[in-house]
C-alpha cells in the first residue's frame, strides 16, 4: 500500500540539507509519494527507515530508461489509469524492427530515413526514437549498423543469450535494452544484463509466466525489467495491457514494470499495425514495435502521443509570437489572440482554411483562452497594445490595422489609445467564422 | 494462484438507442471500450460517411474528392457511394444552408434529404451548420416532412434545443446533443432535453473534439470521463451513446493536406491523412465513442477490421490499405 507524503515525510530525516535536489524533506516526501523521485537520492535516511520506504515508496510501476543521447526514453513510472485523474507522465517509446540479415548499407539506409523523421510542434520535437535489432548470428553488426549510421537507440531481439552478450557489449554505452529473457533462457540473460548494467525485456507465455519471470529476475538481482506478455492479436494485446497496469497500479509488484507490445507480431500490415499502436499509446504500453517507419504512419502516431501525455493539469502554451500564416506580405491583416494552445489551434487551422495568408499574433495569456484572459485582465487593452509595439509587427507590415476575437471587443478602446494612429477591427467570436471574415476583409 | 485481472465493478449502462427506420442499435454497452473482459457489448461500434448537399469543389481534401469523384454534385449518388464503402450509417451535411454561404431554404434541405434517404437503407443523420437559429428552421422542417422516419437530426445546442428538440419529439426522430467539450454542459443539456419529454433512447451525444495534434486529448478525456460517469457512478444525465465528428477536423488539417512531394519525410499524403483519422479513431473509440463520423473509405475499411478484432479476437483478415512507403 502506498504511503501518504505525510507518511514518508515522518521517515525521513528532516534536515532539509538540500542534497536530494529539493530545498525541503517534505517536498522531497511528496515527491516520493507521486513517484517522481526515488529514495537512493536521500543520503542519510536511516537504515531502518530505509527498508520501510524502499518497499512503500518504490513507484508501483519502475521507471526506467532505454537507450542514451537524444533518443533515450524513459517509460514506466505512471500512476493513473485515466489521463484526467492525474497525468501519464513518460510517452511510449517508436521502435521499427530491423533483421540482422538485412545488410549493413541496407540499415545504414534505413535508420538514415529513420532519423529524419523530426517534427517540431508546440516547442516540442517530435521523433521516433528506437530500432529494435532481431536475430542471432550478425546481432552485433547489424546493432552497429544502427548506431553508427544514426543516433537511433536500440533494443535487442534474440533468444541466444551469447549473441545478446556480443551485441550488448558492441552497444557499450548505449544502454540498449536487450531481451527476451523467456523460460527456457532466463537465467543465461539475466546474466548478461547484469554484467552489461543494461535493462531487460522479458517475453512471457501467459501472464502468469510473467509473474515467475519478475520474481526469477528480480532475485537475480535486475531492476529494470520490461514486460512482454506474449500477447498477439489485437484483442489479448489490449487486454493484457489494462490487467498489467491495472494489477500494478493496484500493488502487485510482480507486475510493477513498464510493457512493450507487437503490432508487428499481429499483422504485417504497416497501417494496421498503425491502429493498433495507436490504441496501446493510449492504453499503456510502454514501447511500441512496428514494422517500419514512413511518415504517413508514424507522424499521426506522434501526434497521439504528444496528446495522450499532454499533462491535464497545466494547459499547453504557444510562444508569444508572431506566427505567419499562408505566406502573408506587408498588406496581409493581422490577427491577434491569447497563447492557450488550443486557442492557437483552432485559430490557425481556420486562418490557414481561408487561404487568405495573414499574420497571427500570439499574446502571452498565462495559457487562458480569450474569454477567460479577459475576464482575468491578462488581455487588456492596454496589454494588448504594448505587446503589438513590442513584438515587432509594425516592420513587417505597411498598414496599421489589427483584428482582436469578438469576446474581447471591449478592450478595443484602450488598445486604440495605446496605438496611435491603428484601427482595431473587432472579429467573430467563433473562429469557425473566422474565413468568411478575412475574406472580406480589407487593411487598406 | 492463476493470474485474475483486477477488475472493475461497474452499475451502469449506456442507453441503447435504435436508429432510423430500420431500428439499427447502437450503445447498450455495460463496460469502457474493448473490455471485452468485464463488460457486454452487444453491438458494436457504428461508422458514418458524410455527404454534402452540394458538391464541395475546392473546400474538400484531395484524396476525398478523388474517392468520391463522380457522385460529388448528387448527395442520393454519393450516400450509396459511401454505403458501399461500408458506412452503417449516411451522414447529410447541410452546407448550403450556411447563412455564411449560399443560405439556402428549408425546401432545398428537404430535397436533399429525400435524395439520400430514397437512395438508401441505412440510418441517416441530417446535420446543420451549427448556426443556432437558421438549423433550428431547417430542421424543424426536416423533422415534419419526414415524419416518423426516426432521422438523427443535430447539432442540438442550448441555444436551439426547445425547437429541435420539440420538433424531434412530436414528428418521432433522434438528435445528436452537442456540447462544447465539456462534462457538465453535456450533462445539462441532456437533461434539457428530456426534460422536454424526449425519451432517452433518442437521445446522442457530441462532446465534439479537437483534431488529431490540435488539442485532442482535450475531448478525449471529456469522452472518457462521460463514460466513466456513465458506467460507474451510474449517472443516469450521461448514459447516451457518443458520436464524435473528428473526420472532419483531421481531413480539414494542414498536415492532412501537404503535399508528398515537398514533405518526403510525412509520407504518402493520401495515406497520411487515412492514418490520421484511422488514429483518431482508434483514439476516440477507446474513450468512449459508439458512433464515428468519418470521411475517407480507406479510413473505414481499417478501423471496421480493428473494431472486428478487438471485440472478436483472432487474426486479422486480408484486403487491408497498403503504406507505400515513401523513400527519400
Amino acid at each position: 500500500m502506498a504511503l501518504t507524503g505525510i507518511q514518508i515525510f515522518k521517515m525521513l530525516p528532516g534536515t532539509n540539507c538540500k542534497k536530494c535536489g529539493v530545498a525541503t524533506c517534505l517536498a522531497f516526501a511528496m515527491n516520493l509519494a507521486s513517484g517522481k523521485a526515488e529514495l537512493d537520492s536521500c543520503p542519510d535516511v536511516s537504515a531502518e527507515s530505509r527498508e520501510k520506504l524502499s518497499a512503500a515508496s518504490a513507484p508501483p510501476i519502475r521507471p526506467l530508461t532505454i537507450g542514451s543521447g537524444a533518443t533515450a526514453v524513459k517509460i514506466g513510472g505512471e500512476t493513473v489509469l485515466f489521463r484526467h485523474e492525474k497525468t501519464f507522465y513518460n510517452p511510449t517509446g517508436l521502435a521499427a524492427l530491423i533483421n540482422d540479415s538485412e545488410s549493413d548499407a541496407d540499415i545504414a539506409a534505413k535508420v538514415k530515413r529513420y532519423e529524419k523523421f523530426q517534427f517540431s510542434r508546440v516547442g516540442l520535437n517530435l521523433r521516433p526514437e528506437l530500432v529494435m535489432v532481431k536475430g542471432g548470428a550478425r546481432l552485433a553488426e547489424a546493432a552497429k549498423a544502427v548506431v553508427s549510421n544514426s543516433d537511433m537507440s536500440v533494443i535487442l531481439y534474440s533468444e541466444d543469450a551469447a549473441a545478446l552478450k556480443k551485441a550488448a557489449e558492441a552497444l557499450a554505452g548505449k544502454n540498449p535494452l536487450i531481451g527476451p529473457a523467456t523460460k527456457a533462457n532466463c537465467d543465461a540473460v539475466a546474466e548478461v544484463a547484469l554484467a552489461a548494467k543494461v535493462p531487460v525485456w522479458l517475453k512471457a507465455a501467459n501472464m502468469d509466466e510473467v509473474a515467475e519471470l519478475t520474481k526469477k529476475l528480480t532475485e537475480k538481482g535486475l531492476k529494470d525489467i520490461v514486460i512482454d506478455s506474449g500477447a498477439r492479436t489485437v484483442k489479448d494485446a489490449f487486454t493484457d495491457s489494462v490487467a498489467i497496469r491495472r494489477a500494478a497500479l493496484g500493488g502487485n509488484r510482480d507486475y510493477g514494470f513498464p510493457t512493450i507490445a507487437f503490432p508487428v507480431e499481429i499483422t504485417p500490415n504497416l497501417a494496421l499495425q498503425t491502429a493498433v499502436a495507436a490504441n496501446l499509446i493510449a492504453k499503456y504500453a510502454g514501447v511500441v514495435v512496428l514494422g517500419e517507419f514512413d511518415g504517413a504512419s508514424i507522424f499521426p502516431l506522434l501526434l497521439e502521443r504528444l496528446n495522450i501525455f499532454t499533462d491535464p493539469q497545466r494547459p499547453m502554451t504557444m510562444v508569444q509570437d508572431i506566427y505567419p500564416i499562408n505566406n502573408p506580405n506587408e498588406n496581409s491583416p493581422v490577427l491577434v489572440t491569447t497563447n492557450f494552445s488550443l486557442t492557437y489551434f483552432i485559430v490557425s487551422s481556420e486562418v490557414e482554411g481561408s487561404r487568405v495568408p495573414s499574420w497571427l499574433l500570439i499574446k502571452d495569456s498565462e495559457g487562458l483562452s480569450v474569454l477567460t484572459a479577459w475576464a482575468a485582465g491578462k488581455f487588456s487593452g492596454d496589454d494588448v497594445g504594448q505587446f503589438v509595439k513590442k513584438i515587432g509587427i509594425e516592420g513587417k507590415i505597411k498598414h496599421k490595422n489589427i483584428i482582436i476575437p469578438g469576446y474581447a471587443a471591449s478592450i478595443s478602446g484602450d488598445m486604440e489609445e495605446e496605438l496611435s494612429g491603428w484601427k482595431v477591427h473587432i472579429g467573430p467570436r467563433e473562429a469557425a467564422h473566422l474565413p468568411k471574415f478575412l475574406k472580406e476583409f480589407k487593411t487598406s | 494462484m492463476a493470474f485474475q485481472i483486477p477488475t472493475v465493478k461497474f452499475s451502469g449502462k449506456i442507453n441503447e438507442v435504435p436508429l432510423g427506420p430500420q431500428k439499427v442499435l447502437v450503445g447498450g454497452q455495460n463496460a469502457y471500450s474493448f473490455h471485452t473482459f468485464e463488460g457486454k457489448f452487444p453491438h458494436k461500434p457504428l461508422i458514418s460517411l458524410d455527404v454534402w448537399d452540394h458538391n464541395p469543389g475546392e473546400e474538400m481534401a484531395a484524396p476525398l474528392a478523388e474517392a468520391f469523384k463522380g457522385v460529388l454534385g448528387d448527395p442520393g449518388a454519393w450516400a450509396k457511394k459511401c454505403v458501399e464503402y461500408g458506412a452503417d450509417i449516411v451522414c447529410l451535411h447541410l452546407k448550403s444552408s450556411d447563412p455564411n454561404g449560399t443560405n439556402t431554404g428549408p425546401a432545398e434541405a428537404i430535397a436533399a434529404v429525400q435524395k439520400v434517404v430514397d437512395a438508401v437503407s441505412v440510418p441517416v443523420i441530417v446535420f446543420g451548420v451549427d448556426n443556432k437559429d437558421k438549423d433550428a428552421e431547417t430542421l424543424a422542417a426536416v423533422a415534419e416532412k419526414f415524419a416518423n422516419k426516426n432521422l438523427i437530426l443535430g447539432p442540438v445546442t442550448d441555444k436551439n434545443y426547445k425547437q429541435i428538440g420539440a420538433q424531434a419529439l412530436a414528428y418521432g426522430h433522434t438528435v445528436i446533443a452537442r456540447s462544447p467539450i465539456d462534462v457538465n454542459l453535456a450533462k445539462q443539456l441532456n437533461i434539457l432535453l428530456t426534460g422536454l419529454g424526449l425519451p432517452k433512447d433518442r437521445l446522442i451525444g457530441d462532446p465534439t473534439t479537437g483534431g488529431l495534434g490540435y488539442g485532442m486529448e482535450y475531448g478525449y478525456s471529456v469522452m472518457e470521463r462521460t463514460t466513466m460517469a456513465a458506467l460507474v457512478q451510474q449517472d443516469d444525465a450521461l448514459q447516451q451513446p457518443l458520436i464524435s465528428f473528428f473526420g472532419e477536423d483531421v481531413w480539414k488539417s494542414k498536415e492532412a493536406n501537404l503535399p508528398t512531394a515537398e514533405h518526403p519525410n510525412m509520407g504518402d499524403a493520401q495515406c497520411r491523412g487515412v492514418l490520421m483519422e484511422v488514429t483518431e479513431a482508434i483514439a476516440v473509440l477507446g474513450a468512449g465513442i459508439s458512433i464515428l463520423a468519418m470521411r475517407h473509405p480507406a479510413s473505414v475499411k481499417l478501423v471496421k477490421e480493428y473494431i472486428k478484432l478487438i471485440y472478436d479476437g483472432g487474426a486479422p483478415g486480408g484486403g487491408l490499405p497498403e503504406v507505400p512507403i515513401t523513400k527519400f
